[in-house]
């Protein structure tokens, strides 16, 4: 029975309606005259209390609520691809035709276009057995992306007693009917509809292995995240939290792109919508966009819808996931999403823990961690996908001992610590390399060794540690001045600093930097290896430091990583060359004279 | 909200700080406006923050201070609050609920606005990329502004944020076009002397008749400031969006708007967040903030400025802080520059501007804007560090690169961020300049700028 009530309080977000004795926690509602979209969150006798996705201003006591039966769930199906989603999957361009420039209220919209018609090529027959999850056919969503129509995963199974044939079909077309013994009938379409708050199921989880390549050498090559894996990016204000993850979100080598912009800027998702048609795919050379979908609730829309984005997006990771594709998932900002629980619980009257945050927050960051991973799915034929889910955070304050960054870390394997000070000497990305780390090194290391090079691992391990000794010294430095240093330390200052400009920091919006190839990665980390190892051995026979630092090839190798494009990359074994010969001159003074 | 009857209402169960509560209410909704009426006919507006189980809680925007529970009469107006709105209102002062304090009549209304507004569609956006050039070197060069952009000023109790920001107001021009523009001036608690030195700034450049003004000063109701900035921007959309104009909101002091928030906050004994604000802050300021940019197929835009004092020039204090995750980057004024004499007094280290990348460069303004821009912030960094170094190991302890450094530190301040209060540098002069500082370092240190532009623009030594 579909439970109706009539409001008695409303406050903000938050409304209470009697009545409801037959409504059912996380229920979706219809609020009020004009049909607003809520949830229900607490049942207190026949009082439901409920967070409403959009602006209350003048509901009032009396209105009725009705409720839907359903909980709140996403639509999958081909045609996600490309669209704008607000926090509870209504496309934003559809929203735009009926209520215009500004987001109106009560507007109905279908999550995705059910009557356009895709080529349907049907991979099972009449007479097959199948399972939950099982593929039925693809049809090519967009031209980068071939989509498959999955059985829903909760479905009994059963053999298919009438199956469509290769053709046209719009979303209602019904493509299967299984059949079971005692009678258990149904019917298959394009699409199906999942509740966000429980994560889709598969047979088995894998370890992760393959590193996500992001074309970002401070991730890449020194904090590497798996497939399937989890990370998170706290930071300031400031520090470039927003353009590593639409770096991430523009180059990573993964099948489909979530973004969800959990609260933060307007203009930041229009950034994408503008950009990404036009920027074209390092792997397939498509438009971004043809594999991207943007969840979009910005900091100026209702609070409530906020907290729903996180769990529309990372279903619909997980859809593309069950498929057998890898998936990342970028939210911008788990803090803001936070920040929607904490005003809710407020709203409850709930006893605050920390800072005022409910004390839930923990389990239920966790439980958003634990959707990501690498996994076999369910049902025919056997196939493999993941979900690689990265976070920002915004510490209040840029400190990171606040709850929602402290709870987060527990709960991820990859840690960029953004550094305020970095961002204000205009070092990006800011991540300091001290302070973050990634539990994925040893996991991913054999998938450089067999793909790029065998000397990844100890030529980003003998870099690491210049940087390492760098920070040590950096201490006397602060004390007694750089003059203090013997002259192989003084060497390392210098290294060092060579390697945070040519390599650490890297330019998202210049067109060659912005993407750096793991080929060229490793390139640029052996020439400043060698560069040591050459300038370690110079000095030791007597070459005086001075003349190392006035070598004119310190500045091609600073400028390299943005005058030298990916497929030139061979151009670095040349500059390799040119640095040899430098250093062969410098020890033997005659012939320097000779070519000055 | 469909606009219906008032009713009036007697029972007025509780009076405490800046809310009122009434008993026996049979019809009101959330967000309504209200009209107090008290016993000796003094007349007050008032808003509905909560309401059910024939009670509402209403928010008094002009103090409850007077109000008895006997003898007042609430009316529940049956609208939200709502802004009338016409071209009359350029050239016009209003109080901070939006009502005219210039002693002329109301304006004739075209239409009436909802104060909140509605959040602008992500996807209708237009993304800013216009270059505003300010003819301040400092915000040209390295902090630029752009149309549809939301900068604020960070600064510290006694320095110039008004100069700066009445020098923007007068000076910003979008090069080469001649599109109408109009300010929206909001001052949320400020002095009047602060007021009036905008006011009079605005009327010296011609610009007041192209301006709206809405004033909420120290001495006026503090819950009154919950609204100023909400009218201003009500009116700054209609100006940008309805009339196609270019609008410049400027908006001061955003402190005193937080403090109002959480003044209402704490009456209605809510779950503090950090240092007693509430924890809708983000949600809250972001709802004046996100009231900037541009739309798809419209003329106009809406440009803000908002300035904020940093209590005790505390960066990571809430009000700061929060704003800084809003906007597009922010203009932090520092206290040693101020202390040196130099005016503007911007600490750049600590200054941002998240939109530059999109308005500046090839076809825009010149294509090594952004490169000089990255090069000076990391110049000046590093110059910084070398002044700490010779603090304790003095200059016979740098290496020459550091001591250029240093020089470049001093011409920086000196010839590039320092100019006067009236000065309007055109941006050649500015990149000119930017390159006099450069130019002070060898070659070799310029990492960030393509060859092809070192090889343009650096000038040798003599």
């Amino acid at each position: 029975m579909v439970a109706k009530g009539r409001i008695v309080w409303v406050s903000g977000p938050a409304v209470r309606a009697d009545g409801m004795s037959s409504a059912k926690m996380y229920e979706t509602v219809e609020v009020g005259e004009s049909k607003l979209i809520g949830e229900v969150i607490r049942l207190t006798g026949d009082v439901a209390f409920i967070q409403v996705y959009e602006t209350t201003s003048g509901l009032k006591p009396g209105e009725p609520v009705v409720g839907t039966g359903q909980p709140l769930s996403v639509t999958l199906g081909p045609g996600i691809i490309g669209q704008i989603y607000d926090g509870i999957q209504r496309p934003l361009s559809e929203m735009a035709k009926k209520s215009g420039d500004f987001i109106g209220r009560g507007i109905e919209t279908t999550p995705i276009d059910l009557k356009k018609k895709y080529k349907f090529v049907p991979t099972v027959k009449k007479g097959d057995n199948i399972t939950g999850g099982s593929i039925l056919g693809t049809v090519d969503e967009t031209p980068l992306l071939t989509h498959s129509i999955l059985v829903p995963p909760n479905h009994r199974g059963g053999m298919i007693s009438n199956m469509i044939g290769e053709g046209e079909y719009d979303l209602e077309q019904v493509l299967a009917e299984t059949q079971k013994d005692g009678g258990y009938h149904t019917e298959l379409k394009m699409y199906h509809k999942w509740p966000v708050r429980h994560a889709r199921p598969y047979t088995e989880r894998y370890d992760p292995t393959v590193p996500l390549v992001t074309g970002q050498r401070i991730i890449d090559t020194y904090f590497p995240i798996a497939k399937g894996g989890t990370g998170a990016i706290p930071g300031g204000f400031g520090t470039g939290k927003t353009v590593t993850l639409h770096q991430i979100a523009k180059w990573a080598d993964s099948k489909v792109v979530v973004y969800i912009g959990c609260g933060e800027r307007g203009n930041e998702m229009t950034e994408v919508l503008v950009e990404f048609p036009h920027l074209l795919d390092p792997h397939s050379g498509r438009p971004l966009m043809e594999r991207t979908v943007l969840v979009a609730n910005t900091s100026n829309m209702p609070v409530a819808a906020r907290e729903a984005s996180i769990y529309t997006g990372v279903t619909i990771a997980e859809y593309y996931r069950d498929m057998g594709l890898d998936t990342v998932l970028v939210a911008d900002s788990t803090s803001r999403w936070a920040e929607a629980l904490r005003e809710m619980s407020g709203r409850l009257e709930e006893m605050p823990a920390e800072e005022g945050y409910p004390s839930y927050l923990a389990s239920r960051l966790a439980e958003f961690y634990e959707r990501a991973g690498r996994v076999r799915s369910l049902g025919l034929p056997e196939r493999s996908g993941s979900v690689t889910l990265i976070g920002a955070v915004s510490p209040s304050g840029a400190d990171f001992t606040e709850p929602v960054t402290t709870h987060t870390i527990r709960f991820i394997k990859t840690f960029w610590a953004l550094d305020t000070r970095l961002a204000y000497s205009r070092h990006y990305p800011s991540i300091n390399w001290m302070q973050s780390y990634s539990g994925y090194l040893e996991d991913v290391a054999k998938w450089w060794k067999e793909n790029v090079s065998s000397e990844w691992f100890e030529l980003r391990a003998e870099s690491y540690q210049i940087l390492q000794r760098e920070d040590t010294l950096k201490e006397i430095v602060r004390l007694l001045g750089p003059e203090a240093l013997p002259d192989e330390e003084k060497l390392i200052l210098e290294v060092a600093r060579m390697i945070k400009i040519g390599i650490l920091q890297q330019n998202s919006f210049d067109k060659v930097d912005t993407y750096c190839s793991p080929q060229k990665q490793v390139k640029l980390v052996k020439l400043m290896v060698r560069f040591y190892k050459e300038a370690l051995k110079a000095l030791r026979e007597g070459t005086p430091l001075a003349d190392i630092r006035a070598m004119p090839v310190i500045s091609s190798l600073l400028k390299a990583k943005f005058e030298i494009p990916d497929e030139e990359v061979q151009r670095l074994d040349g500059l390799e060359n040119g640095m040899i010969e430098q250093f062969k001159k410098l020890q033997n003074k005659e012939e320097v004279k000779v070519v000055v | 909200m469909s606009e219906s009857a008032a009713i009036e209402y007697t029972k007025v169960a509780e009076i405490k700080g800046p809310l009122m509560i009434i008993d026996g209410i049979t019809k009101a909704s959330f967000d309504e406006l209200v009209e107090i009426e008290t016993s000796d006919s003094d007349r007050r507006l008032g808003r509905v923050l909560e309401v059910g189980h024939g009670k509402a809680v209403v928010q008094v925007f002009e103090g409850t201070t007077g109000l008895a529970i006997s003898g007042t009469k609430a009316k529940f107006l049956g609208k939200t609050m709502a802004m009338p709105v016409s071209p009359e209102l350029l050239g016009r002062v209003f109080d901070g609920l939006g009502r005219p304090n210039d002693g002329l009549p109301d304006p004739i209304a075209e239409k009436f606005l909802d104060v909140n507004g509605e959040p602008m569609n992500p996807e209708r956006r237009e993304y800013p990329t216009s270059f505003i050039q300010t003819g301040v070197s400092v915000i040209d060069g390295m902090l630029t502004l752009v149309r549809g952009q939301k900068l604020p000023i960070f600064s510290g109790s006694g320095m110039p944020h008004n100069v700066l920001a009445a020098q923007i107001a007068r000076q910003a021009t979008v090069v080469g076009t001649k599109e109408d523009f109009a300010v929206v001036f909001a001052a949320i608690g400020v002095q009047y002397s602060e007021a009036q030195y905008f006011k009079r700034s605005l009327e010296e450049s011609g610009a007041l008749r192209r301006s709206v003004l809405f004033l909420n000063l120290a001495d006026d109701p503090a819950i009154e400031r919950i609204i100023t900035p909400r009218v201003a921007l009500t009116v700054a959309e209609y100006l940008a969006f309805d009339l196609g104009m270019h609008v410049l909101a400027i908006l001061t002091d955003m402190t005193n708007y937080a403090e109002a928030l959480r003044e209402i906050s704490a009456a209605r004994e809510e779950v503090p967040g950090r240092k007693g604000y509430p924890g809708y802050l983000y949600t809250d300021l972001a709802n004046n903030y996100e009231r900037a940019g541009r739309i798809r197929g419209k003329n106009g835009s809406v440009t803000q400025v908002p300035i904020l004092s940093m209590p005790a020039d505390d960066i990571t204090h809430p009000i700061p802080d929060l704003t800084g995750y809003i906007t597009e980057g922010q203009i932090v004024l520092g206290r040693d520059l101020f202390r040196k004499g130099v005016y503007p007094p911007v600490n750049v280290l600590m200054s941002l501007s998240r939109l530059m990348k999109d308005g500046v460069g090839e076809g825009k303004t010149r294509s090594d804007h952004m490169e000089v821009g990255n090069q000076l912030y990391d110049a000046y960094s590093r110059a910084q560090e070398v002044r700490a170094l010779a603090e304790i190991v003095g200059r016979s302890g740098l290496t020459g690169v550091d001591l250029k450094y240093l020089d470049a530190g001093d011409m920086f301040e000196s010839h590039f961020l320092k100019q006067g209060k009236d000065e309007n540098r055109g941006l050649e002069e500015t990149l000119s300049r930017t390159w006099d500082v450069l130019s002070t370092l060898p070659e070799g240190e310029l990492t960030k700028i393509k060859e092809k532009h070192v090889r343009q623009y650096y000038k040798e030594t003599k």
